[in-house]
């Protein structure tokens, strides 16, 4: 925050302009604002897929301390659109820390803003939910009409097919850790590197598809089990994946999804999905497995969610399926089980990374599920 | 999983009287507790000796049991009452050691009673630190290298592997009492001979050193679902090696990346299942070593504790009050989240702010102890404060200190500080060591230095750098506007701070008005538990410094109900503890009753007061003039402030009532000019003369000769003591010239603008407490307590009886007019304490204070009536004839007029001695004097003097003996009337020990006595000096009266240190002893039976 200080706006669409000053690449950035609750992790949130197309606004007051280091990435590069903060440190500290968060905003271009009253910001979208925003510094900066306009003119995120931006272009594979005990195909709508790390953990050897992989491509690793990933945008725009998992379904093939793959699931057995006012980004959501009882602290990160009860049963093209999880808070669904075929998924992040390690069992029971199904 | 329904009647223990390590914190946590049982319907019974505290309201509980938290009181009430369970886990140590004693006693079993919270088993696992390690390593997490120990050999066989320095810390002790570090040989054999004689079961841990690494703390909850969640992170600045009670902490960690973190999360929830905690919370220790990330974990505490406040009042996620839901069968997801109202308890707060802790000391006190921060806590209280940043919440937790220094540059660096001293002062952690900090850097020292030599982490450096950054762009600017003042502000920097910087700005109040016509103002936040993510229903707030002129502020419009501030008493401390946020409680509950909207301000996140449930509003700030007038301008323009309380919050609140009025700010009460007219030794004495009230003669000296002259004038002994004193601060009584030159030349301060007072000592006169309460016109005379040592002991450090055992009903009249004349001369309006001597049938009037005193909860407990509430209304313009017809004070009579079969109360003093040392490794002093050195009290309560007081010593000190020997050595002037009592010792069976000079006196008035050696004759051919004998177990009880000043030349203090750090009863005073021996008999007799408060106050009621 020493030496001279580039003015900065936050501008949203309802007209509202929140100054501060320039943080990171200076620029003006276009996407959809959002408040993250964690006050860990920005390294892996930054770098998270699903945050495509997003302004993420930080609660937690103080931003970089820790720096940035080359193990905590979970992906290739930063996805949010924009990085709103209100006090970022000067001097990062961890043994681990290679450099300043400053430093690598910078370098990859991502235009932020420092100084912002994240609070006020934050009530303002709880109560009138996540809405278009500007990142506007430096040359950018303009008159707030002008802003405002930029933002209008931009696209919304209710609709939005961004999976496919941030999907490995080329399949890969992550080897098992130890002794290969089952494959997986892992559809890639904007998976983090965690997920795969996860299973290569358990003995599975996983090879992330693009998002535009067909049924054959499927096949033809010869997968035990099909994994549907997190990613951005709305489940609705997604009738590929959707249509690929009811393919998969079809075929009993063991399936698990997590958040965007749980709203593909839910989808392919026929609920249907909305844009919730400011979704849940947090790594302290409690989530009630709806069988035992029990809470699990998770990590979220979504903006859409899937239509229903928590409890709730229903018929699905692929059989009897029921509301297994759901949000203590809200309850948001969380997750799903199909009966009749061997199917499941949650909204939340069993991976964690950012958050919480509540979830990790998950993972176990892909791996008793695919036992199963052998 | 519901409430289960085979438990309908809860025991709660409490922590007793406050002590370092366990204070105010488990009077929030046991007053949580006792309210959530009882609105679930459970009977409570609750025992607890501490009467300052909220929990041993009678309304708090079904039956309050204020009776020593032994044992052996305990099983009696459990005999009495037939509990079906006990909860010990709200109670600290104490509670926790009281219910393991009960159950291997067996007392449990008998009673049938089942321990709920945690299990025997879990309790164990968590403290025996050896099966703890164990559990570490069996979940897969990190422990340091050690060995348990039992005896010296032990000791240096585990060094001889580990290597220096090592860490010693002894089982079952509690605040980490006795621990410490070894860097050498000489250091490794004092410090663990200590720690193997303070732990009651001989054993001490030895520990790989992990000094210089970082620390955390995390705090957790467990349902019987197993569901756990981690309520709080706390980071310390200091590094590994200070007390985390003594270091200034931080919540949440700030230098943890997620993978550390979740790793801690990780061990701290499989170490807790692993123990085996049930149900309710506990908090786990970690050290992070700053090279290489290596983790360990370093303690656990299966149980509510000081931490767990303070994250409860970080966070607003109430854990004790959780903790007993759940120990009655709730599950998380069961509960609420009172904040949000519509969320769970099942979930993880995070915040949008930083959260600062910084510790209170009173080494001022303790003359020759060992300031230097170590395992062992030293610090008295401690204040907490929110920012939304580190440098603002340090910036405030600083100021909140109430000390000289308020924060940097405040006041001037020490003479000659040079960067290198800087950083060698940085080595060693002591109390303001962030002081320090800056002023290395301000010297020019890199933030690398400054973290290499103090260990702390460079992050929290930076920050400091940062602030200092801040306050040299504000001095060196050519003109404050109003961006650099935001900005100054946003960086914590007070108006004082700024002032310091700016010279020209005229002063404080210059900075003020600057500030306001440039329209820099704080906005007000809320605690909500989830960063904003849901709405919060809770008022409960902190101010912060945006840098948008337009941030938005949360405090709510509330136009219907007047709004009463309560200015709450800050961080505890020697003279100023929990007795004020007693009666600051009190005003809440009582105004908010009568239809106002009560505001409570205050930093102290120990007590019940900062607890968002008791008040309508709750201002989590420092009170200083600054920050509450911010308060009191949200507070103006969300609604009417019909007036703010100053007189219960102690001394704190009371210095700012002169300029809150001068500000405009209506004071309630009490008026300022009325304060001063009391406090000001001119103006009292002059409503004194008019009154024609006595008051002992005295005179102002500015130097030796003046003080001399003086003293010759009224005749020796004379008090002495500063002109401006805080808790006694500084007095001494001075029986000849030579003393009173060394006095002076002791006290440095000694200037025509600070002079010293000297006032004609009144030598065995009796002392007399009043707490009373006027409206104007009538007086209500709360209660008068009668002392038990001598005038000339700091009415805070000595034990007093209500009703006066000794005083007629003449004396009492006497004490009611004088009372009455004091405040219609002074103009009080609410409540006023007053201090008198009686000697030879004349009352003089020692000091007045118009505000709540320390014994106001002492007297509303003994005589049923509650004062403080009283006193609340009545500054609200309710007159005591109205309070009486509305019940709030009873019909007719007052504590003046108590029937003749009234229950005799004791209030007895705790001491800290036994947690000092000097820097050799002695003990301090335990001298009692004018000045206040005691930490907390304890009430007996029972229908005779010699029972109350013999239950007064059990809590306060463990029993008096009934058997044994007793070592007398007495001053002169006392031998004569000593010779009774200790006759009666001897008839009792006692052996009695004694000096050659005492023991003359007493064989010749027939008392058989065996002559010890006295110290300074150094121990003969096989005849110990009698502090060997002490130290050595073979005396029960010492009686030794001292002569002159205290200190390492008198001989006394040696026989004094000694009985402490045995533990044994230590008599200073002739009426000590005679109180003493009355308990002894009545100990002897065995008619110590246990009697709920509210049995006691319906004896009162229906009696008077």
């Amino acid at each position: 925050m020493s030496g001279t200080r580039t003015p900065a706006a936050l501008v949203l669409e309802d007209g509202r302009i929140f100054r501060g000053t320039a943080y990171g690449a200076q620029g003006r950035s276009l996407g959809e604002a959002v408040f993250c609750t964690g006050m860990t992790g920005y390294q892996e949130t930054l770098t998270d897929p699903s945050y495509r197309g997003q302004i993420v606004v930080q609660t937690a007051p103080q931003i970089g301390n820790t720096g940035w280091n080359d193990e905590d990435d979970e992906s290739s590069r930063v996805w949010v659109a924009g990085y709103v903060v209100r006090d970022p440190a000067r001097t990062p500290s961890n043994w681990r820390a290679t450099r300043s968060l400053d430093d690598e905003l910078r370098a990859q271009d991502v235009v932020g803003i420092a100084e912002v009253d994240t609070r006020t910001l934050t009530r303002h979208i709880r109560e009138h939910g996540a809405m278009r925003a500007g990142v506007f510094s430096g040359d950018a900066l303009a008159s707030p009409d002008d802003m405002v306009a930029e933002v209008l003119a931009s696209p919304p995120m209710k609709g939005a097919d961004l999976a496919g931006q941030v999907t490995t272009d080329k399949p890969y594979v992550v080897a098992a850790e130890g002794e290969r005990r089952y494959r997986v195909a892992a559809l890639d709508l904007g998976i983090k590197s965690n997920t795969p790390r996860q299973m290569a953990k358990r003995g599975i050897e996983v090879h992330v598809l693009p998002a535009s992989s067909t049924l054959d491509d499927l096949l033809a690793v010869e997968p035990d089990g099909v994994f549907l990933s997190n990613g951005p945008g709305d489940p609705q725009t997604q009738t590929h994946a959707i249509e690929l998992t009811k393919q998969v379904l079809g075929r009993q093939m063991p399936l698990f999804g997590i958040c965007f793959g749980n709203q593909i699931l839910g989808r392919a057995l026929g609920l249907g999905t909305y844009k919730m006012r400011f979704g849940h980004r947090g790594i302290n959501v409690p989530v009630l497995d709806a069988d035992t009882g029990r809470v699990a602290i998770t990590a979220q990160n979504h903006g859409f969610a899937l239509e229903g009860e928590p409890g709730q049963r229903f018929e699905s093209p692929f059989g009897a399926a029921k509301v297994s999880h759901y949000c203590a808070n809200d309850g948001t669904v969380e997750g799903l089980r199909c009966a009749d075929v061997p199917a499941f998924s949650v909204q939340y992040h069993p991976e964690a990374a950012a958050g919480p390690h509540d979830a990790n069992p998950l993972f176990d029971e892909f791996v008793t599920l695919m036992e199963k199904s052998k | 999983m519901p409430k289960r329904n085979d438990i309908e009647h809860v025991l709660v223990i409490g922590s007793g009287p406050i002590v370092i390590g366990q204070a105010a914190e488990f009077d929030y946590s046991g007053t949580q507790a006792c309210r959530v049982l009882r609105a679930e319907g459970l009977r409570v019974s609750l025992v607890n000796s501490n009467p300052a505290t909220i929990m041993t309201d009678p309304e708090f509980a079904d039956a309050t049991y204020i009776e020593p938290v032994t044992p052996e009181y305990v099983e009696k009430v459990i005999a009495a009452e037939r509990p079906d369970a006990l909860l010990a886990t709200l109670g600290g140590q104490t509670a926790l050691n009281t219910a393991v004693a009960l159950h291997e006693r067996g007392v449990l079993e008998k009673y049938g009673v089942e321990l709920i919270g945690a299990d025997i088993d879990a309790i164990q696992r968590g403290e025996d630190r050896q099966k703890f390690k164990d559990i570490v390593r069996d979940v897969g997490g990190d422990v340091p290298r050690s060995a348990v120990c039992h005896s010296m050999e032990e000791v240096r066989k585990t060094v001889a592997e580990v290597g220096l320095p090592v860490v010693i810390r002894p089982s079952f002790t509690m605040g980490g009492l006795g621990s410490g570090m070894a860097h050498t040989d000489e250091e490794l054999e004092r410090l663990a001979s200590v720690g193997l004689e303070e732990s009651p079961v001989t054993e001490v841990l030895i520990e790989e050193s992990v000094l210089g690494w970082k620390e955390y703390e995390l705090e957790l909850m467990r349902d019987r679902h197993d569901n756990v969640v981690v309520v709080c992170s706390i980071e310390n600045v200091d590094a590994m090696g200070v007390h985390t009670g003594d270091s200034v902490t931080v919540a949440p960690a700030m230098t943890l990346t997620d993978r550390e973190y979740q790793h801690m999360r990780d061990v701290g929830i499989d170490v807790l299942r692993e123990v085996g905690v049930d149900t309710g919370g506990c908090n786990i220790q970690f050290a992070i070593n700053p090279a290489d990330g290596r983790m360990i974990v370093i303690e656990m505490n299966p149980r509510v504790s000081r931490s767990s406040a303070l994250a409860s009042k970080a966070t607003g996620f109430p854990i004790a009050k959780i903790a007993a839901k759940l120990a009655i069968g709730y599950t998380l997801d069961e509960i609420s989240n009172d904040i949000t109202g519509e969320t769970p308890a099942s979930f993880e707060p995070t915040l949008d702010y930083v959260v600062v802790k910084v510790p209170r000391f009173a080494f001022e006190k303790f003359p020759g102890a060992d300031p230097m921060l170590t395992t062992t806590m030293k610090s008295v209280g401690e204040a907490m404060s929110l920012g939304r940043s580190f440098p603002e919440a340090l910036g405030k937790a600083m100021r909140s200190m109430e000390t000289k220094r308020v924060g940097f540059w405040t006041q001037p660096d020490p003479e000659g500080a040079t960067l290198e001293s800087t950083l060698e002062d940085l080595r060693t952690a002591h109390d303001g060591r962030l002081y320090a900090v800056e002023r290395a850097l301000r010297l020019g020292g890199t933030v690398a230095q400054v973290h290499e030599a103090s260990g702390i982490d460079p992050w929290f450096v930076d920050q400091i750098a940062l602030i200092g950054e801040v306050g040299a762009e504000v001095r060196d600017a050519p003109v404050l506007d109003q961006q650099l003042l935001r900005r100054a502000k946003r960086t914590g920097l007070s108006d004082r701070q700024i002032a310091s910087l700016r010279p020209e700005l005229a002063g404080e109040d210059g900075v003020r008005t600057l500030r306001h016509r440039l329209g820099v103002h704080p906005v007000f936040k809320t605690v909500d538990t989830c960063a904003a993510e849901f709405e919060a229903r809770t008022p409960y707030h902190y101010s912060a410094y945006e840098a948008d002129p337009a941030a938005e502020t949360e405090v709510a419009p509330q136009p219907e109900r007047p709004k009463v501030l309560i200015l709450g008493s800050g961080p505890n401390r020697i003279g100023q503890g929990i007795e004020f946020d007693y009666s600051c409680v009190h005003a809440a509950l009582a105004l908010r009753e009568a239809g106002f909207e009560a505001v409570m301000v205050n930093c102290n996140p120990e007590t019940v007061s900062t607890d968002y449930d008791t008040s309508d509003r709750l201002y989590f700030e420092p009170l200083t003039f600054e920050d509450v007038l911010e308060v009191v301008r949200a507070e103006q323009s969300s609604g009417t402030v019909a007036g703010v309380i100053v007189q219960l919050g102690g001394q704190t609140p009371l210095g700012l009532a002169q300029r809150l009025a001068d500000a405009g700010v209506p004071i309630v009460g009490t008026p300022p000019q009325a304060i001063h007219l009391a406090e000001d030794r001119g103006a009292f004495g002059d409503v004194l003369r008019s009154a024609g009230l006595p008051a002992p003669a005295y005179g102002t000296a500015t130097s030796f000769e003046g003080a001399k002259r003086i003293a010759d004038e009224i005749g020796y002994p004379v008090l002495v003591r500063p002109s401006y004193v805080l808790g006694g601060r500084g007095m001494e009584i001075v029986y000849d010239e030579a003393s009173l030159a060394g006095y002076i030349q002791r006290a440095t301060e000694v200037t025509p603008e600070h002079p010293v007072l000297v006032d004609r000592f009144l030598d065995d006169a009796i002392e007399i407490d009043v707490d009373a309460l006027f409206d104007g016109e009538e007086l209500f005379l709360g209660g008068v307590m009668e002392h038990i040592e001598e005038a000339g002991i700091h009415s805070g450090d000595s034990a007093c009886a209500l009703p006066p055992i000794t005083l007629g009903r003449t004396d009492l009249e006497q004490v009611r007019r004088c009372t009455e004349a004091i405040a219609r001369g002074v103009g009080v309006r609410g409540l006023l304490n007053v201090q008198y001597a009686l000697k030879d049938d004349v009352l003089y009037v020692l000091e007045a204070n118009p505000r709540a005193s320390r014994t106001v909860p002492f007297v509303s407990k003994a005589t049923a009536v509650p004062l403080a509430k009283a006193a609340a209304l009545l500054m609200t313009g309710m007159p005591i004839t109205e309070l009486r017809e509305r019940g709030v004070l009873p019909p007719e009579g007052d504590g003046g007029q108590l029937p003749v079969d009234a229950p005799v109360a004791v209030k007895e003093a705790v001491l800290p001695f036994h947690r000092f040392r000097t820097p050799e490794g002695h003990g301090v002093d335990s001298l009692l004097g004018p000045e206040m050195k005691s930490t907390g009290e304890v009430m007996g309560v029972d229908t005779s003097f010699g029972t109350a007081f013999a239950k007064s010593q059990a809590g306060a000190y463990g029993s008096l003996p009934v058997s044994g020997k007793v070592f007398v050595s007495v001053a002169n002037r006392d031998k004569r009337s000593l010779v009774f009592p200790v006759k009666r010792l001897a008839d009792l069976g006692f052996e009695v020990l004694a000096t050659s000079g005492t023991a003359e006196v007493l064989r010749r008035n027939g008392v058989p006595c065996t002559v010890v050696r006295k110290h300074y004759q150094g121990s003969g051919e096989d005849e110990p000096n009698i502090v060997e004998v002490i130290l050595d177990g073979g005396v029960d009880m010492v009686i030794n009266t001292p002569y002159g000043n205290s200190g390492p030349r008198v001989d006394g203090y040696e026989i004094r240190t000694a009985a402490v750090s045995r533990g044994i009863p230590c008599v200073t005073t002739v009426q000590g002893a005679a109180a003493a021996v009355h308990g002894i008999e009545a100990v002897i007799r065995g008619d110590l039976g246990v009697r709920s408060l509210q049995q006691l106050q319906a004896s009162l009621r229906d009696g008077s």
